[in-house]
């Protein structure tokens, strides 16, 4: 037990820290400012992120990546979080697809994903669920058909994150519908210019369209596409799962904290009764239940890395940190509301950010391995219960 | 930077999980929580025997030299075993003599065990503050006299030796008092934790030794928050194993008992309930295990630390135990079942030191009214 810094790892995070003061954007903008300067605000800072070396910090040096180790990987949420940095863009590409290229792919496809990953340049979506194939993904449908060398794919895929704006897909499709359902199926790298596919927005209850609809018809992918081996693709699929689940709590740390902050701030301008709500009994015990979940959720993310450091391979406490994270956000935009007060409904007060965060925390149960697949997985792999399926 | 136990603490953890499994088993709980101090001396014997007393202080006062991290390793094992008796009571004491009179005898005689220990700290009104503490201290010639009443104090049955918070007209005074001395009255109060026994204590004009004022004002303030820091760590330890016992014994039951046909772990409403118990579990390991780190590592974090940890540990180990009783059914709710030791302590440690709520308030101020 010892969270000191060896020397390896104090040269790591001052050279971070220098790096960060000399690059850090000087403007801050927020989601809710303008999707568009946004999305430019983020893609500038990963841009900076990958030239500067930082971008793929457990990632091998030769694919653009940093090279550390998960320690480090730990070290950098640390500081980004105290720099008050913000988020990352292309979470899917960089805590999904990369970390499953670098795992199965071939030397070309980690020449040709990897470096353009982590300089945001490529945005991936990831395309498993289907219309009845949700939780239990593995009974897809979505049909792939050997033509010389190339595979026709003919179907359907849902709440396709990030697909109208992404560059590149990770794909499930069945290639042997004879087999058993887990092992008829191969995983595809499909560039989204292919023609055959169509996109179609689904607009969330936040009433933005994060994800959408994928429509396939005679899509053609060449076999070279294939990450793992035909009619093995179900291993990547639990790959990109694993590390979806253990990844994409890393980052989030930045987000939430951001989140926090301006909650505070919220309630040492807002007055009810005269006063500052922060002076409100209730609401102090509320902001304090989302700053010790929080900062327990941060303590998990660094005991994980450190875990991840000796095994490394990410295992079933992924869920734990999915299901943690996805239901602390939840309540901490439940007490943002109790702060705001009547506000709280109002859909331009803050640039909208509030309304916006409580209803797209909605779905953080449900994305990504519903709460209760994470539950399952738990007992399941973590306490060698049967299975209740 | 390593977020595990190293080696070593492996092997005390080990060592510590084997001397319970042996000597402190639930049947040895009972019997103990059955009797009055529920004090037994061949299991503090063998307690002292391996310096796990003094294991966070240096050996200049008697203890062992390694740190909080390991007091948090045998805390974490003697929550595991539901462990009886004055090893808190005791530890706190000695941590209290050691930051404020690391020469004095009581201290070595405290860490080898051969005396037992107790802090008067609460009063009747059960506030953890310090300006809570209204018990008087006259000042004479050097030294005071006490007068007043102690409510809550744990281990005092057994205890040898008392250190007392109380307040003389120029602030905090803390005192060491033998147990024995004129004018002190330890009465036994029933409370639901058997296996730990509480006591009022009263002090009638009670006469301190000069050698025996620990510490006033600034330094008596310090030293009471940074031991308080050191037991609501252990509480929070103790809970851990707590909930690892009740986790364990829980999932082991759902594997076995039938109903319907089928082992009850087969129903994702039993399932659900352990993978929550999972994740509360492995979360106060997170906390708990930083904080014990901080205390000496990183003093300047400690009280934010602990605080989280105390704060989240309460609310989490309470929620354990209670899906641990729903998960066994009727059997969990019985005095039979082994279940109702770890439920019984699990309360009494949420309580020790400020609950959830006090340490939430505490918090609020620390991080938000100060930034």
């Amino acid at each position: 037990m010892d969270l000191g810094l060896t020397d390896s790892e104090l040269k790591f995070r001052d050279e971070l820290r220098a790096w960060l003061k000399a690059n850090l954007p000087k403007k801050m903008v927020k989601s809710a400012d303008n999707a568009k300067e946004y999305y430019q605000y983020l893609s500038d800072w990963q841009m900076a992120l990958y030239k500067g070396g930082w971008a793929g910090v457990s990632w091998p040096k030769e694919y653009g990546g940093r090279g550390s180790s998960f320690i480090e990987q730990a070290i950098f949420q640390e500081e980004m979080a105290l720099a008050d940095a913000p988020e990352r863009m292309g979470t899917i590409g960089q805590g999904l697809v990369g970390p499953t290229i670098i795992a199965v792919g071939t030397e070309e496809q980690k020449k040709k994903y990897l470096p353009r990953i982590l300089s945001g340049e490529d945005i991936w979506c990831q395309g498993f669920s289907e219309p009845n194939a949700g939780s239990d993904v593995a009974s897809l449908e979505t049909k792939a058909v050997l033509d010389g060398d190339h595979f026709v794919i003919n179907g359907q895929k849902i709440w396709t994150s990030y697909a109208h704006i992404a560059q590149q897909c990770l794909l499930i499709v069945r290639t042997d519908p004879a087999a058993a359902k887990h092992k008829g199926i191969t995983a595809l790298l499909v560039d989204m210019k292919t023609p055959g596919i169509e996109v179609s927005p689904l607009k969330m209850m936040s009433g933005d369209s994060m994800f959408n609809e994928m429509f396939f018809t005679n899509l053609r992918v060449p076999v070279s596409a294939v990450i793992g081996k035909v009619n093995e693709g179900w291993n990547v699929a639990i790959t990109a799962l694993a590390n979806e689940r253990a990844n994409l709590g890393t980052g989030l740390y930045v987000i939430f904290k951001r989140n926090l902050d301006a909650m505070v701030d919220q309630a040492k301008r807002l007055k009810r009764g005269g006063r500052p709500v922060i002076e409100d009994p209730v609401i102090r015990q509320r902001l304090a239940q989302a700053y010790v979940d929080l900062e327990v959720f941060r303590l998990n993310t660094t005991r994980s890395l450190s875990m991840l450091n000796k095994t490394g391979a990410p295992g079933p406490e992924g869920s734990i940190q999915k299901l943690y994270w996805s239901e602390l956000n939840q309540r901490m935009a439940q007490i943002a509301m109790e702060v705001l007060g009547p506000y709280a409904q109002l859909t331009d007060y803050d640039g909208g950010r509030w309304v916006y965060n409580y209803l797209r925390s909605r779905g953080n149960t449900i994305e990504a391995g519903t709460s209760e697949v994470q539950r399952n997985i738990i007992a399941q792999r973590v306490l060698g219960l049967p299975r209740s399926y | 930077m390593e977020f595990d136990h190293s080696k070593p603490q492996r092997l005390l953890q080990q060592s510590a999980r084997d001397l319970f499994a042996r000597q402190c088993p639930p049947k040895r709980v009972r019997e103990l929580m059955a009797t009055d101090t529920a004090f037994n001396p061949e299991l503090w014997s063998a307690v002292a025997d391996q310096g796990w007393l003094g294991i966070h202080l240096p050996e200049q006062t008697g203890g062992i030299g390694l740190g909080t991290v390991e007091l948090a390793v045998i805390s974490e094992e003697m929550g595991r075993a539901c462990f009886p008796g004055p090893f808190l009571g005791t530890v706190w004491a000695a941590t209290l003599l050691a930051a404020t009179n690391p020469h004095a005898a009581t201290l070595q005689k405290l860490t080898t065990g051969e005396l037992k220990g107790a802090v008067a700290l609460l009063e009747p009104e059960g506030g953890w503050d310090l300006a809570d503490i209204q018990l008087q201290a006259t000042p004479v010639e050097g030294t005071y006299t006490l007068s007043g009443k102690k409510s809550f104090v744990l281990d005092a049955i057994t205890a040898d030796v008392l250190v007392v918070a109380a307040r003389s007209p120029k602030g905090l005074v803390l005192v060491a008092v033998p147990a024995s001395a004129t004018g002190v009255k330890i009465e036994p109060t029933a409370a639901l934790d058997a296996t730990r026994k509480l006591a009022d204590i009263s002090f009638d004009n009670v006469q301190i030794d000069p050698d025996d004022v620990l510490a006033d004002r600034k330094q008596a303030e310090e030293a009471l928050s940074k031991s308080l820091d050191v037991v609501a760590l252990c509480a929070c330890a103790e809970m851990l194993g707590g909930m690892q016992w009740i986790l364990e014994t829980s999932a082991e039951y759902a594997k076995t008992r039938q109903q319907f046909g089928k082992t009850i772990g087969t129903f994702q409403a039993v399932q659900s309930m352990l993978a929550d118990m999972v994740l509360w579990t492995e979360s106060v390991r997170s906390a708990v295990y930083y904080a014990a780190w901080a205390i000496d590592a990183d003093p300047a974090d400690a009280r934010r630390a602990v605080g989280i940890a105390k704060a989240y540990t309460s609310d989490a180990s309470r929620e354990v135990a209670n899906r641990g009783v729903q998960v066994h059914g009727g059997i969990g709710f019985t005095w039979e079942h082994d279940l109702q030791l770890f439920y019984k302590r699990s309360k009494a440690l949420e309580i020790l030191t400020g609950d959830s709520a006090y340490h939430r308030a505490a918090l609020v101020e620390l991080v938000f009214d100060q930034a």
